[in-house]
């Protein structure tokens, strides 16, 4: 390597030097995460249920799998016409597992994209600006952290009715402090680096320095974290749906599906633990995933 | 001779703390003609690196003034500083840690001229990276690298291409090759030299290491807790240390050869704290001169000899009988 | 344990170790050979990446496997054989388990010998100590260790110990945290020498320190050494250091020694072209004026190994043949020794290097 400069330029000025590809190890981390088998079995088990839940209208017809009731039918073990059996109604479980994995699905992802985002903004502010500000949001956080997820549920729903958004409201609320929290540490890590005074030494401005210093630099535990969370609001909305506080009926919610199923646990066990079962692997995909990335974006595990 | 381009007069930095009020910087002046090189040497905790941080407001001044080309730095607004910037730069010490992971050395190197609109469009800014990198010795082809894919000489470079890219007339240079092993920073002090002369750029120079600054700098500050204890041309100091601190410095380091070595003074005792300092010479207490006068008010710079100033009771005054 | 009476504290031949992961080898160490004499320094110079740590690590048997891989060589400390790599150990594969010694010690002989045969002192005194632990205590554990003793013999030696090294006994019984840089450094040297080991190893013991601090510490290990008759194998890249407290020099380069001999061979008497080059790298207290003349390029990536000279496509003087064939070695007076091309057994006498 030399340290020479003009007499480089001749034989570098054909060379398009901006278009050379940029390397930003996404692929090597992807690389190392896929060599954790564990994490690689949750991501294809994840990358299915997101597909079905996509085309479940293409795989199942809603109105006439999960609605229609044919009484003739219920209670029907699985077998090859119905691979999950039917349930009280007659209904086709495996259609409504299916359509349920959306509406779980969708639940989760809305619940923690809204907690990510305004729990991130605030955890962001807390962290760069520190002292009054840092303080102020960090109490307001402890205080909702304080109050159990499920009581503040209960709360909402009591208040405004069990419905869809209800219950993405009150997942939410309970994703923002634990979001703000993990925000505001990572930041904190961050902004004492060298290059975070660099930038201001070359006239960066706070706003720019928070969207492309900071920010990028917390990616790591903030995209764990996110995995983890998914997998704790699809557990909490089956718990609210059990309790009856989330979807109402007919709607195949997983939760819903787990608690009419335990009527019937006696003659027909396959009703609560089939879906039951459904949460659990999900839950457990989202998890071994989660831990995956984890260790994929460790530098010390280099 | 006229006007110097940088004039420091009685600058102070205090850091507030539970145990009472650090003197990180105190009541230090000095100035620096166009061109030339001021080099700071001291050790851990004598604020060299503060001074150079207040001097281009990355920290605020307690007090005191810096005055580039006629304008006092420390009492511009916000948005005065801002423009001010385009001139005033800095180098960092740690290559690993003072650039942006999820930058490209190129996105670095472009950005300051993108917020200062220095060019039209993208490709020219482009054009002008690609330059720079020329300039400190960077290879085109690794313009979209990222900084993990680098040695440390090669991101100081992109370092010093970002102080660059604004075409300042002055840069501080905190430790610049510290981190780096001494072939590599054989190559980036050659390489400050040239831009020096090529660019007519006036740097201060920080650093612990004694014979980088003595063949960098034209004149050396030397700074012990917050003050400045002496100062000369590079090669005065070198052949005629005044301050007693000055003289155990130098005789500590390590020469590199069999023949010119130094008789090594020994100081006793660690540093004194640099929280609300009693008002006496700090240096005292580990001093091997020390008396009674010395106890009893602080010093400050006196010349000893042309362009040779030295804060001592004891030693101002009387040059020739301490070497 | 067999025991040869060699006069030699430190006996390293052909040592290679390699770093074997799924994507990459990294040839660490390349065919190194070393000797220390009993109670003499050996400073071992050399820039990032030239395999020096790794080295010190291969003599107290702490490199790690996986995925380290001893693939040859033989370490003695004081004629006692602590490492002799296996015939076969070179086919060892990415994935392997355990190292294939031939010859080796077991973990509890390992145990005995540091802190008693060899000590280590490394470079960072912050990381070094047990932050939960009085420092009395700390070094104190070396002791019962080592030499069976009961808690209050230790502690008296470790008073005296403290003492030695400058700091006052009664400050033994503060926690790590309450001692500067310089005197955390000299609690790592009291606890490295207090078994009285043969042979120390300090991997760049000073670089974090102060350069008065640097002073004293240094000051203070020669002394030490001096009263023990302690060899020492001081790691560095600063010549300046190795002036000071060394008795022999060894340069190494890409995992191998281009040049070793006595203080006055290689500072007065420089053979090879890369100390050549960290000499004029250096800032001279003497000129100021003249430019710097670094050696131009970097260290070659250690996963690549060159099939000749590994300094050739940095050095000056290079020929066709520096590039096809590695140097042998070729030795000017009994201890003076070079690896290069440009020497033989007719011109080693003369001034080769171009100077100015």
């Amino acid at each position: 390597m030399e340290v020479g400069k003009r007499n480089n330029k001749q034989r570098e000025e054909e060379l398009d030097f901006a278009s050379i590809p940029k390397n930003s190890g996404f692929k090597e981390t992807f690389f190392r995460l896929c060599r954790n088998k564990a994490a690689v079995a949750g991501m294809v088990f994840l990358v299915l249920l997101i597909l079905i839940s996509v085309f479940a209208d293409v795989l199942f017809d809603y109105q006439t799998t999960c609605v229609d009731q044919t009484i003739s039918q219920r209670l029907q073990w699985p077998s090859a016409e119905h691979w999950f059996g039917t349930d009280e109604f007659g209904r086709d479980l495996l259609a409504r597992v299916v359509h349920g994995s959306r509406i779980s699905l969708s639940i989760g992802v809305a619940a923690v994209a809204f907690g990510l985002l305004v729990g991130g903004i605030l955890g962001a502010v807390a962290g760069f600006f520190g002292g009054m500000v840092d303080n102020v949001i960090m109490r307001a956080c402890d205080v909702f952290l304080a109050v159990p997820m499920m009581l503040m549920a209960i709360v909402i729903v009591a208040a405004l009715g069990a419905s869809i958004t209800n219950l993405v409201v009150a997942l939410a609320i309970s994703s923002v402090p634990t979001f703000a929290r993990i925000v505001r540490s990572a930041v904190l890590g961050v902004r004492d680096m060298e290059y975070v005074e660099a930038a201001r030494a070359v006239g960066v401005k706070t706003g720019r320095t928070i969207a492309r210093y900071i920010l990028p630099n917390c990616m790591g535990p903030i995209i764990v974290q996110t995995t983890l969370r998914i997998a704790a609001t699809i557990s909490n909305t089956a718990a609210l749906s059990f309790l009856g506080l989330g979807v109402k009926p007919p709607q195949p919610e997983w939760g819903a599906l787990l608690s009419s199923g335990r009527e019937f646990i006696r003659d027909s066990a396959y009703l609560a633990c089939i879906p039951g079962v459904c949460i659990m692997l999900t839950i457990l995909a989202l998890n071994l995933l989660g831990d995956g990335l984890r260790d994929a974006l460790d530098p010390r595990l280099k | 001779m006229g006007e110097p381009l940088l004039r420091v007069e009685n600058l102070k930095k205090y850091f507030k703390s539970a145990k009472g009020s650090v003197h990180a910087v105190d009541d230090v002046s000095f100035t620096i003609e166009a061109g030339k090189t001021l080099g700071v040497v001291g050790e851990s905790g004598c604020g060299k690196s503060t001074l150079g941080r207040t001097i281009i407001r990355l920290q605020e001044p307690t007090a005191g003034s810096v005055w580039f080309e006629g304008r006092d730095v420390s009492k511009l607004s916000r948005q005065e500083l801002w423009e001010q910037r385009r001139v005033m730069q800095m180098i960092f010490q740690d290559p690993f840690a003072s650039l942006n992971p999820r930058m490209t050395i190129s996105e670095t190197i472009e950005e300051p001229m993108e917020l200062y609109h220095m060019y039209p469009d993208r490709t020219s800014r482009q054009k002008r990276a690609a330059e720079l990198m020329d300039t400190v010795g960077l290879a085109r082809r690794l313009y979209n690298t990222y900084p993990h894919e680098l040695d440390g000489g090669r991101r100081q470079r992109v370092g010093i291409a970002r102080a660059l890219a604004l075409e300042p007339r002055f840069i501080v240079c905190d430790e610049p090759v510290s981190a780096l092993d001494v072939s590599i920073q054989a190559q980036i002090l050659n390489l400050l030299q040239d831009l020096q002369k090529e660019l007519n750029l006036t740097y201060i120079f920080i650093t612990h290491d004694l014979s980088v600054v003595y063949h960098i700098s034209d004149e050396i500050m030397v700074m012990y807790l917050g003050q400045a204890i002496e100062k000369a041309p590079a090669e005065t100091l070198f052949q005629n240390p005044v301050h007693p601190y000055t003289q155990a410095l130098l005789s500590a380091i390590p020469v590199p050869s069999l023949h010119n070595r130094r008789e090594r003074i020994l100081m006793t005792g660690e540093l004194t704290s640099p929280i609300d300092p009693p008002p006496e010479c700090r240096f005292a207490s580990r001093c091997r001169f020390a008396q009674d006068c010395c106890r009893k008010g602080e010093p400050k710079l006196t010349e000893v000899e042309p362009d040779h100033f030295v804060s001592c009771f004891v030693c101002a005054g009387e040059p020739s009988s301490r070497s | 344990m067999e025991r040869k009476e060699t006069g030699y504290a430190l006996e390293i031949k052909n040592l290679s170790v390699e770093f074997r992961t799924r994507e990459r080898t990294v040839y660490a160490v390349n065919g190194l050979d070393l000797k220390i004499k009993k109670g003499q320094t050996l400073g071992l110079v050399g820039e990032t990446g030239a395999g020096k740590t790794t080295t010190a690590l291969a003599i107290l048997n702490l490199v790690q496997t996986p995925p380290g891989v001893i693939t040859s060589g033989s370490i003695h400390l004081n004629g006692e054989c602590v490492l002799q790599a296996a015939p076969d150990a070179a086919k060892t594969g990415p994935k392997h388990k355990k190292q294939r010694l031939q010859k080796g010690m077991n973990e509890r002989e390992l145990q005995s010998m540091r802190g008693r045969a060899a000590s280590m002192i490394f470079q960072d005194p912050m990381t070094s100590l047990n932050p939960v632990l009085t420092v009395e205590r700390q070094i104190a554990e070396v002791l019962e260790k080592h030499e069976g003793l009961k808690k209050d013999q230790a502690l008296a030696r470790v008073r005296e110990m403290l003492e030695l090294v400058g700091i006052p006994g009664d400050r033994g019984r503060e926690y790590p945290h309450q001692f500067s840089g310089g005197m955390k450094q000299r609690v790592v040297i009291a606890m490295a020498l207090i078994c009285n080991p043969e042979l120390l190893i300090a991997d760049e013991p000073t670089t974090a320190l102060d350069v008065t601090i640097q002073a004293q510490v240094l000051d203070m290990m020669q002394k030490l050494k001096r009263q023990n008759g302690t060899s020492m194998l001081m790691i560095t890249h600063d010549l300046g250091i190795v002036a000071e407290v060394c008795d022999c020099v060894s340069v190494i380069y890409a995992g191998r020694i281009v040049e070793h001999g006595t203080l006055e061979d290689v500072f007065d008497h420089t053979l090879h072209p890369y100390t050549a080059g960290l000499f004029n790298s250096l800032p001279s207290m003497e000129d100021r004026r003249t430019r710097l003349r670094p050696i131009p390029g970097l260290m070659p990536d250690p996963s690549r190994r060159a099939p000749g000279c590994a300094f050739a496509d940095r050095c000056e003087y290079a020929a066709e043949r520096c590039f096809k064939e590695p140097p042998g070695t070729v030795c000017r007076t009994g201890e003076h020794m070079v690896a290069c091309h440009l020497y033989n057994r007719d011109n080693i006498g003369k001034e080769v290097l171009r100077h100015g």
